[in-house]
C-alpha cells in the first residue's frame, strides 16, 4: 500500500517534471524542474529498495550534474533569442516518440517476466561494494570508469580553455 | 499492487519524453537535459529488473552505477563543448550550428 502510493506520487512528479523540461519556455525553470525529476527518480529507487543508488542519485545528479547544467544555462545566456523553440522536426518526432512508446508498452505488457519470489535485499551498500570490488566482481570496469572520468574532466578543461592564439589576435 | 510492469511503463514514458525533446528542441542545453532524462529512464529499468528478477544479486544496480559514471562524463564533456561553441559563435541554437552538415 505504502509502496503503491509512493510509486504513483513519484511517477506523476517524474512525468510532469519531464514534460515541463521539454515544453517550458524558460530554460532556467526547465533546469530546476529537471532537478525535481532527478529527485523523483531517487524516490523510485527507494520504492525498489535500492537505497545506495538513491543516495548516489541525489549526490551525483541532484548535487553535481544539475549544478553543471545550471552553470551552463547561466553562462550561455543570450545564446538563444526566444528561450526554448522547437525545430521543423516536430511532427516526425511526435510520430517516432508515440510509435516507440506504443511498441515499448506493448512489449512490456505482453511478455512474461520470470519474477523471483525472493525478497529484495534491503541493505544494499555492503553487497554492492562486494560485487564491485571483489576479485570475481567488477573491479576492472570500476578502474576503466575511473579512467574515463579522469579523461572526461581533462577533456572538459582542454575544450573550455581559452585558445592563447585567439587572445593574441584580440589584442 | 505495483509490479514490474508499472516501473517499465514509467521508464518507457520517461524515455519517450526525453527522445521527443532531444529530437525537437533547438537549445543545446535543453537537448543535454533530455539526454539525461533518457539515461534516467534506462536506470529505472535496470534497477526495476534487478529488484524484481534477481533480488539477491544486484547486477542491475551495478550496471546503473556504471551508467551514472558514463552520464557524468558525458555531461561534463557535452557542456564543455556547448560552452566552447557559445564562445565561438555567441549562439547555442543547434539549427545555426551546421558546420558538420553537408
Amino acid at each position: 500500500m505504502g509502496q503503491a502510493a509512493a510509486f504513483w506520487i513519484m511517477a506523476v512528479v517524474i512525468v510532469g517534471a519531464a514534460l515541463a523540461v521539454v515544453f517550458l519556455r524558460n530554460v532556467f525553470r526547465a533546469a530546476l524542474l529537471l532537478i525535481l525529476c532527478f529527485i523523483g527518480v531517487a524516490g523510485i529507487y527507494i520504492t525498489l529498495s535500492a537505497d545506495f543508488l538513491a543516495a548516489v542519485q541525489i549526490l551525483v545528479y541532484v548535487g553535481a550534474i544539475s549544478v553543471l547544467i545550471i552553470l551552463a544555462v547561466m553562462m550561455t545566456r543570450g545564446g538563444m533569442q526566444k528561450g526554448n523553440p522547437s525545430n521543423k522536426l516536430k511532427i516526425p518526432a511526435v510520430i517516432v516518440g508515440a510509435a516507440l512508446l506504443g511498441i515499448l508498452i506493448y512489449a512490456v505488457t505482453t511478455s512474461t517476466w520470470g519474477i523471483s519470489t525472493q525478497e529484495p535485499l534491503t541493505d544494499t551498500t555492503a553487497p554492492l561494494a562486494t560485487q564491485l570490488f571483489s576479485e570475481n566482481g567488477y573491479i576492472l570496469p570500476v578502474l576503466i570508469g575511473a579512467t574515463l572520468l579522469l579523461a572526461a574532466i581533462l577533456g572538459a578543461i582542454v575544450i573550455t580553455r581559452e585558445n592563447p592564439q585567439n587572445k593574441e589576435n584580440k589584442k | 499492487m505495483i509490479g514490474l510492469t508499472h516501473y517499465l511503463v514509467l521508464s518507457a514514458v520517461l524515455f519517450c519524453i526525453g527522445l521527443y525533446g532531444a529530437l525537437t528542441r533547438r537549445n543545446a542545453v535543453i537537448i543535454l537535459m533530455c539526454i539525461e532524462l533518457m539515461l534516467n529512464a534506462v536506470n529505472i529499468t535496470l534497477v526495476a529488473f534487478s529488484s524484481y528478477i534477481v533480488p539477491q544479486l544486484l547486477t542491475g544496480q551495478v550496471f546503473a552505477i556504471f551508467v551514472m559514471v558514463v552520464a557524468a562524463a558525458e555531461v561534463a564533456v557535452g557542456l564543455a563543448i556547448i560552452l566552447a561553441i557559445f564562445r565561438h559563435y555567441k549562439d547555442i541554437d543547434i539549427d545555426n550550428i551546421n558546420l558538420l552538415k553537408w
